[in-house]
């Protein structure tokens, strides 16, 4: 935003030490911390900022996708506006709630906080691939059904592709560790109770199909 | 209504498995071809005045195709609140929005809009506005009077008083009611106790942002949006952008939560729609954290002082309440009289009196939060009904269960009376489950630096409404769909409330289909879906409209097969005589009889009382098989309210002042248990929203420039995963409300109280009776009250 002039009553703060102020304040009503450049359409201006997009290969859900990326794109948005992955949801971005939590190399990650050129050459897993193909559930999945997890949901992505990961590094937590290794994500609705016993029976699933 | 095999039982919530693969889509999952982007410029300071705004620069850039500002909508009487606005009253209050063909193109073109703004003087805290000489927040005034907004300044005697706690002599509410002899019940009382209460502000933050799409097609505009109520949303929407509601599709099949944000929608869902308009393309606007905090709505905060009259043995005679809304820059807030309608019934007192002070504030702009009112005065009386029983040596459950209300006990002031309370059954239960007799023992035990406290509390709410309309259709392939109007953001009521058609019809939960989500699908009028309205108002709807199919069928099956309708039964998708099962129809059979019947059975002719919305969706939905359409009118007698007891065990780490919830048990009368899983999930997740706002929640803004710098979730605090007990069990009385077919109240509201107050009352135990009486109770305020150092704030002090 161009803020011209502030008047304050009767007295004109000029833009700079108004911006002092409220950088000083730590916040400013900015809009444009959330920023993504669309898919190249045919109706695309050149980007007036001079960034362009470079055409590379991502290992997403154990396929091979192409995709133009721009320098400064997120994961998260490479998968949700280009590869047709809304599966991972935004809450925040900017790694504060796990709502875009994925996998990389077995690994959990804040997709809205890597930069989808850094993935480059990595296994990159989203909720949309953990069914196997010919439908059967993930153990997490199949979890959650059984404890009926979540209310509104818009965690859960997150909080599988966690519990994936979790699983991953610690095949038999306790319930605390649990709650640790699940603690990068929130859930507004406050479901933890049925995300832990979800957890817990994943754990249980888990191991019989080993 | 008997308990038999769907009502009670644990079925998967319908839609989980769209949820856990990432198939469910919500507002930003939708995409439609040539789909721009839109961005807001918002405004920097808490209230000014726009002088210029020059949107040429920003119109000429490439990719540019919309630029919207106050001037493209309708003009708004004040207090009211604008799509967009020149003379904004809150900081990060919409003034323009951009649409162009990606994010960064818009954020550009808003960098290039000028903007040439006068700043006005603001009120971020209510005792400001009231000091005298202090800002108003708007220029109409800064209370809500009796003929709408007013200015009222206190003295600086008053403000002495303020400052040393104390209530000022004289000053009053711009809003009053009272029940009973106020002086007498007080003069009897054994003990008067009076305290200053402060519960602040704070942000919804529902998960989802409230992100939408919008799109327009042969005149008709399509918006994705996240909204807590489907059906009404659509006649919201329509007011907003000035169309007739048969213009305008909402779809919303997913709702990332609510909690009383979204309750039918908001200005971010008619900005994409306006530059849509503009543009001639499908724009998304993706809100973000930060716009969340500044227009995605907050809770109502309340101050002031409260004044019980107890008598020895514990009954409350009176109460004495006065308080200060924060009221936010809009519209005047329910918020105060519910805290008095809820104390009212939580204390059944002989007398009392409300006197309320709506005082506007330029903050974010409030909405309804999950038991608004009830809860802030909940979590605030309780820790007062504790320490008076302290003194009087009463024990804390028992003082709850001599003055629990109980069945046609009366509320509020006209002295409605409940239509159940089950609160005794639920007090006694949860003594048992807790083990309050055992754990009350370990009240104050200190180890180390930890003091354990244990606390219960008791949250009343309003649990239902009625005379909302059912609508559901029995098709040629032998299934039933429910037609649902009520949203989905995570109750599950959407698919609980449609057991009951499923119930009625005999109709296996697996033949049963909801239909919701889309208001092109016919829905019929509906509840927004707030205020724990639908699992009342839909479980009856629903059962009106079955019986209205029950009857139908039975009358085909007789016109058919003989006999009268009333020896017909139905079971298992079919229609059979009884004591002769194999005489009989199936529903797909019924289905196409009806349809060549036609008239009332199947939808081309209607009942006089529905709603003009039902009759048009019914009438769209004529002829496709047997419909059963109806209006609730059965009796509803009296207020309903549900209830929810909270108990919990802390430890308050007497050096750091961090407080670790160990355990935390809710137990409900919320009448018949519709689905024990989804119950528990409201009751533990609202006790831990309630938890997390005595705790952790609250706004702090820069007093100079009026901005708030607790925006996104790191700094607003919501509870997570670590600050919460690793399992949680909780009790339901699970005992009908008479005055409902399906004897099932609303969930929604009560718990959040619940959760709030039992912390507070625990922390307060396991201080040795230090009573806090504001949120949130975060460290610095307990340690500062262990270490008997006065606060850095004044007694009324709001958003510290
Ligand atoms: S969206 Fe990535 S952490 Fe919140
Ligand atoms: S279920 Fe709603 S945020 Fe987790």
């Amino acid at each position: 935003m161009k803020i011209l002039e502030v008047v304050n009553a009767g007295r004109t703060v000029s833009r700079r030490s108004f911006i002092k102020g409220v950088i000083a304040a730590g916040a400013t009503a900015s809009a444009t911390s959330y920023l993504f450049r669309g898919p190249a359409s045919a109706f695309a201006a050149p980007p007036a900022h001079g960034a362009v997009e470079r055409l590379m290969s991502l290992n997403v859900n154990g396929q091979q996708r192409r995709v133009d990326v721009l320098p400064h794109e997120t994961l998260a948005m490479t998968l949700r506006y280009k590869l047709g992955l809304p599966g991972t949801k935004l809450g925040c971005d900017r790694a504060e709630c796990g709502a875009c939590t994925v996998l990389l190399d077995g690994t959990v990650h804040y997709a809205c906080s890597i930069l989808t050129h850094q993935v480059r050459g990595r296994e990159v897993l989203t909720i949309e691939g953990l069914e196997a193909p010919d439908g059967t559930l993930h153990p997490v999945q199949e979890a959650v059904v059984d404890e009926a997890g979540f209310q509104c949901a818009f965690c859960a992505p997150g909080f599988i592709m966690a519990m994936v990961g979790m699983l991953n590094q610690n095949p038999n937590p306790t319930r605390e560790e649990a709650a640790r290794a699940l603690s990068g994500n929130l859930c507004r609705c406050g479901d933890y109770n049925k995300i832990l016993n979800s957890a817990m029976r994943a754990v249980e699933y888990t191991q019989q199909r080993v | 209504m008997p308990k038999s095999r769907i009502i009670g039982s644990d079925f998967p919530q319908r839609d989980l498995l769209p949820k856990i693969t990432g198939r469910a889509r919500y507002a930003e999952d939708f995409r439609a071809d040539g789909m721009l982007f839109a961005k807001l410029l918002l405004s920097p300071v808490p209230r000014g005045r726009v002088r210029r705004l020059d949107t040429s620069a920003a119109l000429a850039m490439d990719g540019v195709y919309a630029v919207v500002t106050a001037d493209d909508f309708p003009s708004v009487d004040p207090p009211g609140e604008a799509v967009l606005t020149n003379e904004p009253v809150y900081q990060g209050q919409p003034i323009a929005a951009v649409a162009a063909v990606d994010e960064t193109t818009a954020a550009e073109a808003v960098e290039r809009l000028r903007l040439d703004m006068e700043r006005l003087p603001f009120a971020l805290d209510p005792l400001d506005s009231l000091r005298p000489n202090g800002p108003n927040a708007r220029d109409e005034g800064n209370v809500y009077g009796d003929e709408g907004i007013e200015t009222l300044k206190w003295t600086s005697n008053d403000m002495a008083a303020v400052e040393q706690g104390r209530r000022p002599e004289g000053v009053e509410g711009t809003v009053e009611w009272s029940f009973g002899d106020l002086d007498d019940a007080f003069a009897r009382a054994d003990l008067v106790i009076e305290e200053p209460i402060v519960h602040q502000s704070q942000t919804h933050h529902p998960m989802e942002p409230r992100s939408s799409m919008a799109y327009w097609r042969n005149g008709k505009v399509h918006l994705h949006v996240s909204t807590q109520s489907t059906q009404r949303t659509q006649q919201a929407l329509a007011g907003w952008l000035g169309m007739d509601e048969e213009d305008v599709v909402v779809v919303s099949e997913y709702t990332g939560g609510g909690f009383g944000s979204k309750i039918r929608g908001t200005i971010t869902d008619v900005i994409p729609a306006a530059l849509a308009r503009q543009a001639g393309r499908p724009v998304m606007m993706r809100v973000t954290r930060d716009e969340e905090t500044y227009f995605g709505r907050a809770r109502t905060g309340l101050s002031g002082w409260v004044k019980f009259g107890f008598r020895a043995d514990g009954r409350i005679l009176a109460i004495d309440l006065f308080l200060i809304q924060d009221n936010g820059p809009f519209g005047r807030a329910g918020d105060f009289n519910s805290a008095g309608t809820t104390s009212s019934l939580a204390y059944q007192p002989e007398a009392m009196r409300l006197q309320a002070l709506p005082v506007l504030t330029n903050t974010p702009p409030r909405s309804a939060q999950r038991a608004p009112g009830g809860m802030q005065a909940i979590a605030m009386l309780e820790p007062v009904v504790d320490k008076a029983a302290r003194q009087l040596n009463v024990d804390r459950l028992d003082v709850r269960l001599i003055n629990a209300p109980t069945h046609r006990s009366p509320v509020g002031p006209n002295r409605s009376e409940v239509t159940s309370a089950y609160v005794r059954e639920a007090l006694e239960l949860g003594r048992e489950l807790f083990d309050w007799d055992r754990k009350k023992e370990l009240s104050g035990q200190v180890n180390g630096t930890k003091a354990t406290g244990v606390g219960v509390a008791l949250s009343p709410y309003v649990g239902g409404s009625s005379g909302v309309d059912g609508l559901l259709v029995i098709r040629p392939d032998g299934k039933l769909y429910v037609h649902q109007g009520i949203g989905n953001l995570g109750t599950h009521s959407v698919f609980d409330t449609a057991m009951v058609a499923a119930e009625v019809l005999g109709m296996p939960w697996e033949e049963t289909e909801i239909v919701s989500g889309d208001t092109s699908r016919h829905l019929p009028r509906s509840t927004v879906q707030a205020g724990s309205q639908t699992t009342h108002a839909h479980t009856r709807a629903n059962h009106a409209a079955a019986m209205d199919a029950k009857r139908k069928i039975q009358e085909l099956a007789a016109g058919d097969l003989g006999g009268a309708p009333d020896d017909y039964e139905v079971a298992d998708g079919r229609v059979f005589r009884r004591g002769s099962p194999a005489t009989g129809l199936s529903f797909a059979g019924i289905a196409e009889r009806a349809m060549e019947l036609g008239g009332r059975y199947d939808g081309h002719e209607l009942a006089e009382d529905l709603h003009s919305d039902t009759v048009r969706s019914a009438r769209a939905l004529a002829g496709q098989g047997l419909m059963g359409v109806a209006r609730d009118n059965y009796s509803h007698d009296g207020s309903t309210y549900s209830f929810v007891v909270g108990f919990c065990l802390v430890e308050v780490d007497r050096e750091t002042g961090v407080v670790d919830l160990k355990e935390y048990l809710p137990v409900t009368d919320c009448g018949t248990v519709l689905n024990p899983r989804s119950l528990a999930a409201q009751i533990h997740g609202g006790g831990l929203q309630g938890i997390s706002v005595a705790l952790f929640e609250k706004w702090a803004f820069d007093s100079q420039w009026g901005v708030n710098s607790n925006k996104r979730f790191y700094t607003a605090k919501p509870v997570s995963i670590l600050d919460v007990p690793v399992a949680m069990d909780y009790g339901a009385v699970d005992l009908p409300d008479p005055e409902t077919p399906v004897g099932a109240k609303g969930i929604g509201e009560p718990p959040i109280g619940a959760g709030a107050a039992a912390v507070a009352c625990a922390i307060a135990d396991a201080l040795g009776g230090i009573y806090l009486t504001r949120t949130p109770l975060t460290p610095d305020k307990i340690l500062n009250a262990i270490e008997g150092r006065s606060p850095a704030y004044g007694p009324l002090q709001t958003h510290v």
